[in-house]
């Protein structure tokens, strides 16, 4: 059962990624890019992290794909120009997938059976994050509020 | 012979089921899923008809006039019609319209609704999806609202589109930060996301008359009040609904749609309104609790529907009484005010569960909230005299 379920969900959003990155339709690729990052979600689902895939959802569909969306729209181009191949894009596409791979080949539990382990509950989180994480999170925080403000500051009415 | 009325529908679930109790064990799992789905979207989709036509009953009874009258005894099979109606009607599809977004974001966003639907409890051992996390998964799913909005407003191809799915993505971004902070104090003082057990901490009663719900400490009446209004936003209902004005911007991103595309965003409307309201019963009023000891041998899903019925009048009386707002004025609400309002909350129930959850908490934290307010509206007052509104872009 589940075996079947992750190769559906595997086709599901390697087809999805494969038109985010093809589709000429800028708007498109944007929506099939939030369909992608949903099997992403789904796939912390199978493996039983609800609060991750939870948090995916909520940060990546809720506001991550509206914000692409959003740049897109404001910076739109003439749809029909086509742009040549932008070879840095290509590097660092490489570049990622080279260290990703590298990652994964490094680690140990691919070989060996996994001990099960039962995925941390939502209480759990809190408590690292409350007291062994305080200062990152406590940082992030401030990072995110530094940029709301400069946000405010830069769509704020010029007085006369 | 009550608890047997009160589990009713649990054994009835328990009869479909044993019809398949031979089958592997994932056709016991999708049956049982799908028996709940198809409960759930009868009830609801039934408590639409219901509410459409109440509604405009009710609007009518405000402003002095009869409403729909002709079909069926008291207008009451004017969903029927009205269904028919839509069914039939042609659909219309711009032709420069982006057609399979244009068909998806109704479905997008009907589906989001059902779904976060599916995790409030309806009653004892009456919750569709049980898993761990339930509010979470009704904000997460929650979300893809502005996404599925955006959709429909993008794919039209329409001036008027655009702007209302502007208008509704500011509006729905700017609340959606109050509606989410106001629930927090309620995680925090159950310390638990799931629903079930937030409605078994509202259980007892104090001095055995006062039911526990939230909505009676301080810091939960001020957070019921900012998640109804945010709840209220989140809808686009009417003090709120500047992304459809239909007096500025036809329809908003509803603009282009007709038939029954235009029926479904109407129903996933509706279906969104009750799962906020049924999440402001869930967290706030006790859930499906009795609010009485004596009255407990009800079922508990009356006293849920019940709750979930006065929650959508106030909808529809708000609707009935209060003009649109201004956008600017919304997005200062939301920032200037309703933001700090539910920090203040957050703050206040840290303070009432240390001073002990009784009495002496329930002051402390009325202190606490009465001081922010107190001090917000010296703070917030402009001293700006009401006069004739001065256009900067027009004229």
């Amino acid at each position: 059962m589940n075996g079947a379920v992750f190769i559906v969900i595997s086709v599901f959003t390697l087809a999805a990624a494969l038109a985010a990155a093809t589709l000429p339709n800028l708007m498109h690729a944007a929506f099939c890019l939030a369909l992608a990052l949903l099997g992403l979600a789904s796939f912390f689902f199978l493996l039983g992290a609800e609060f991750v895939g939870l948090a995916l959802v909520f940060i990546y569909i809720g506001a991550v794909a509206v914000l692409i969306v959003f740049t897109i729209l404001l910076t739109r181009r003439d749809p029909k120009e086509h742009y040549g191949l932008n070879w840095s894009g290509v590097l660092i596409a490489l570049a990622v997938f080279a260290g990703l791979t590298w990652a994964v080949l490094k680690t140990q539990s691919l070989s060996i059976v996994p001990p099960h382990i039962r995925a941390l509950t939502v209480k759990q989180i809190g408590q690292t994050l409350m007291t062994g994480y305080v200062w990152p999170l406590q940082c992030v925080g401030l990072l995110l509020t530094a940029a709301l403000i400069g946000a405010l500051v830069l769509v704020m009415e010029e007085k006369k | 012979m009550s608890s047997a009325l009160d589990q009713i529908f649990i054994h009835a679930k328990r009869w479909l089921l044993s019809w398949v109790a031979g089958a592997p064990n994932w056709v016991i799992q999708i049956t049982s899923s799908l028996i709940n789905i198809v409960a759930l979207v009868a009830v609801f989709l039934t408590l639409f008809a219901l509410i459409s036509v109440l509604e405009r009953k009710i609007l009518a009874r405000m402003q002095n006039r009869y409403g729909p009258n002709r079909v069926g005894p008291f207008g009451l099979f004017q969903p029927v019609a009205d269904g028919i109606k839509m069914l039939i009607k042609e659909d219309i599809v711009p032709a420069r319209a982006d057609k399979v977004v244009h068909f998806l974001a109704p479905v997008v966003l009907a589906a989001v609704a059902i779904l976060t639907l599916g995790v409030i409890p309806y009653g004892r051992n009456m919750t569709a999806f049980a898993i761990n996390g339930g509010i979470l998964f009704f904000f997460a799913v929650g979300s893809a609202t502005e996404l599925a909005v955006f959709m429909a407003g993008w794919a039209s191809n329409n001036k008027f589109s655009m702007l209302g799915a502007m208008r509704a993505i500011a509006q729905m971004f700017s609340y959606e930060l109050p509606l989410i902070i106001a629930v927090l104090p309620v995680v925090m003082a159950v310390g638990s996301l799931v629903p079930d057990t937030i409605i078994t901490a509202q259980g007892e009663y104090t001095l055995g008359v006062v039911p526990r719900w939230f909505v009676f400490t301080p810091w939960g009446a001020a957070a019921f009040i900012l998640f109804f209004v945010s709840g209220l936003v989140e809808s686009n209902r009417t003090p709120f609904d500047v992304p459809e004005g239909e007096s500025e911007i036809v329809a908003g991103h509803m603009t282009e749609y007709s038939g029954f595309k235009y029926a479904t965003f109407f129903m996933a409307e509706y279906l969104g309104m009750f799962a906020v309201s049924g999440l402001a019963v869930t967290l706030f009023l006790g859930g499906w609790h009795a609010p009485v000891r004596m009255l407990e041998f009800v079922p508990s899903y009356v006293w849920f529907f019940l709750k979930l019925s006065a929650l959508l009048f106030v909808y529809i009386w708000l609707r009935a009484t209060l003009p649109r707002m201004r956008v600017d004025q919304m997005m200062n609400v939301a920032w200037k005010f309703m933001l700090p309002m539910a920090f203040t909350c957050v703050i206040a129930t840290a303070v009432w569960h240390y001073a002990g959850r009784g009495l002496r908490g329930w002051l402390w934290s009325l202190f606490v909230i009465v001081v922010v307010y107190s001090a917000m509206s010296i703070l917030l007052d402009t001293r700006r005299k009401f006069a004739p509104r001065v256009y900067r872009f027009a004229e």
